[in-house]
């Protein structure tokens, strides 16, 4: 992509023509690995499946893009590259924000739309950003905790013997230096306004009523301003729904993604 | 550079209470219940399938999977900072898990020399018969393990607290130089608990326990817990079980589908699977009881620890002590300052009159209990050249730091001053028979 190395899982299965395609995209700092489940899941029901790595996060090469109207470009050259038409375009936080803006700005490429966590505009707290601005632990250390529910605080992940402060932890620790901050800028700088175009296609979007980070009621004003939006709530769940409630972040994708 | 400061996080104690289990949702038992069942059925065609092609959380069969398991699994990745952890059915699956999930035929691990017998077995005897060998070098030097890694070596590995020499592990500098090379530390933190050392914090990528010890406490269990910190770079090197397709699993890439779980996902989707080494319920139920009280026994095993081991080291019928918890000990200041709670509550000291007097005293202990285990609440005590170390010979028993009259004690949680008391009437017992 761009002349750089770009990557996306498949959810273990290749590609073949004539299927419909669905495209997954990660939330700041974070990478492809967080969509391991529905990634999987659509690829054995027959869906052709990109979870990206966004320039600079995970596999793909850097610099990190700087605006998530470039990330939501970036995305569709990479649809470009896996000849794939159209898909139901999945995103989570600032990935529901590239989403977003994927659907206004390039509405013949998204069937379906999907909104994890989102909230537009999606404001970022200045001790946050500035902690990310120095590469400073204190910016993990926040994230990480506004992004689980109190009750996920202390663990009890419905994936057997996983620890989800741990892993969350991790991955943000596992971006490049300046990443985690370019991403935070960017969701900070998103305006829902500047990219007007209608969004027409099928809407879902997925509120953890526990969220922290993008609280529930943004989600539903989100929803609100769609026009073809379902809401779905998740009862105690955190920002992290992907780990906190994989279980039920894949049923509620089902039917808008297939 | 401002300052910034971090949101308070969850303490240690109470994630040791807490982490891993919410009240049952179906009874609203506040214990951790005990899912004595061998299997948990699907909901529909669809879910079953999707948890068999991991799309899906939940179990399936409790070799695999058990909610009482993954409690106590999640509680000991919280409590050691890692992503997640496995339950086994002893210490030595543990570690047996580790090795397999990243060693295959024609590959190297460099070891300490100091360890647990059943370790040296697997290390010295066993994995050789299946074409993995080891290299072993003194603990107390980073560069004998820098010198002994060869193109074949997959991992580093060593006790945090020899055994039973202990020699206390420099773990950031063998961490630094295994990731040098492209390779994982793996610690056995078992003599001192993530309440004393957290050896992922340190530069530690996977850590082992045998939960038998100080992490159950009651020695009515046996149980081991492998632990993986989730940050190894395991693109790094040459690791075809995280980096290659996977024809046992359609050609799945753990490393490539599962970021900072790739190793603990692998280990649980092949290891467990087809070597079978799970833990029972009940087990990790037990287990879990002791985890609850760990810190307040830690405190108490350490101080006890240290009382008795100042009390023999001024006794005029012992030669040495051996406790990192001593000014005199070699590895007294990195004690201090990679376990500052305490430098745990098993040491060795040798009594004046070699193996007979050794003999002697151990049959006139009352109070501590003569058998082949450690990290109990009751004091325990053990001869290890003609036990635990007995096929060992004289030179591996010397590079080991073990001599024939080295008694090793496990301090438990008995009021001190009857520790003392009761080692004092033995050694006066065991003097008496020496000068006969």
């Amino acid at each position: 992509m761009d002349g750089k190395a770009a990557f996306a899982g498949t959810g273990s299965v290749a590609h073949a023509p004539g299927r419909r395609a669905a495209v997954f995209v990660h939330g700041a700092g974070m990478d492809h690995s967080v969509w391991v489940m529905p990634a999987r899941h659509f690829a054995r029901t027959g869906l052709n499946v990109l979870a990206l790595d966004l320039p600079g996060h995970g596999r793909s090469q850097g610099p990190g893009l700087d605006s998530i109207a470039a990330m939501a470009d970036w995305v569709v050259r990479t649809m470009d590259a896996a000849h794939l038409e159209a898909a139901a375009v999945v995103g989570h936080s600032m990935g529901s924000l590239i989403a977003y803006a994927l659907a206004a700005r390039h509405s013949d490429r998204c069937r379906a739309l999907a909104l994890l966590g989102a909230s537009a505009p999606m404001p970022v707290t200045d001790a946050l950003l500035d902690a990310a601005y120095d590469n400073h632990h204190a910016a993990i250390d926040m994230a990480n905790a506004w992004s689980h529910s109190p009750r996920a605080k202390l663990g009890a992940c419905p994936n057997p013997g996983m620890w989800m402060l741990g892993g969350g932890e991790r991955l943000l620790e596992a971006a490049a230096p300046d990443v985690f901050h370019a991403d935070l800028a960017a969701c900070n700088g998103f305006d829902p306004e500047a990219d007007a175009g209608p969004i027409r296609c099928p809407a879902l979007v997925v509120v953890g009523e526990a969220d922290q980070m993008t609280p529930a009621q943004a989600g539903i004003r989100v929803s609100e301003r769609l026009q073809d939006a379902r809401l779905e709530r998740l009862a105690g769940c955190g920002h992290a729904m992907l780990s906190e409630q994989p279980n039920a972040v894949l049923d509620a994708l089902t039917a808008i993604v297939r | 550079m401002s300052d910034h400061k971090s949101p308070a996080s969850i303490g240690f104690d109470t994630l040791a209470l807490h982490a891993g289990q919410a009240p049952d949702p179906a009874t609203g038992a506040r214990a951790t219940p005990i899912y004595q069942s061998a299997s948990f059925v699907f909901p529909d065609s669809d879910f079953a399938a999707g948890l068999f092609n991991i799309e899906r959380a939940g179990h399936v069969y409790s070799r695999l999977s058990n909610p009482t398991n993954a409690v106590l699994e999640e509680r000991i990745a919280a409590l050691d900072g890692g992503v997640g952890a496995i339950a086994t059915a002893s210490g030595q699956a543990a570690m047996h898990l580790a090795v397999a999930t990243i060693c295959s035929a024609g590959d190297h691990i460099v070891s300490s020399r100091s360890l647990y017998g059943g370790t040296h077995n697997l290390l010295e005897y066993t994995l050789p018969r299946f074409g993995i060998e080891t290299t072993f070098v003194d603990p107390r030097d980073p560069a004998a393990f820098a010198a002994a890694i060869q193109p074949e070596t997959r991992l580093v590995f060593g006790e945090i607290l020899g055994n039973p020499g202990l020699e206390v592990l420099n773990v950031p500098s063998v961490a630094e130089v295994a990731h040098r090379r492209g390779l994982p530390l793996l610690v056995d933190a078992t003599f001192a608990t993530p309440y004393l050392c957290q050896p992922i914090r340190l530069g530690a990528d996977l850590v082992m326990h045998s939960a038998t010890k100080f992490l159950s406490g009651h020695g009515v269990v046996i149980g081991g817990l492998l632990v993986d910190g989730g940050a190894f770079d395991w693109e790094s090197g040459p690791f075809p079980t995280i980096n290659d397709p996977y024809v046992g699993f359609h050609d799945l890439v753990f490393g490539e589908e599962f970021g900072p779980a790739a190793f603990i996902t692998r280990a649980r989707k092949e290891g467990i699977r087809d070597f079978g080494a799970c833990m029972a319920p009940m087990t990790a139920f037990q287990i879990l009881q002791g985890l609850e009280t760990l810190p307040l026994r830690m405190a108490r095993h350490v101080s006890n620890a240290l009382r008795v081991a100042e009390f023999l080291a001024s006794h005029p019928l012992v030669e040495s002590v051996s406790h990192p918890g001593l000014p005199d000990h070699p590895d007294h200041a990195l004690a201090r300052e990679l376990l500052p709670k305490g430098a745990g509550a098993v040491f060795g000291f040798t009594v004046a009159g070699g193996r007979e007097a050794g003999r002697a005293l151990i049959e006139s202990l009352d109070l501590f209990s003569h058998l082949a285990n450690v990290g109990d609440a009751k004091s325990l005590v053990i001869h290890p050249a003609s036990t635990t170390h007995h096929r060992m010979d004289a030179e591996a028993l010397r590079a080991a730091g073990i001599g024939e009259g080295l008694i090793r004690l496990s301090i438990g949680l008995e009021d001190a001053d009857d520790l003392v008391s009761d080692l004092s009437r033995a050694l006066k017992r065991a003097g008496g028979r020496r000068s006969r």
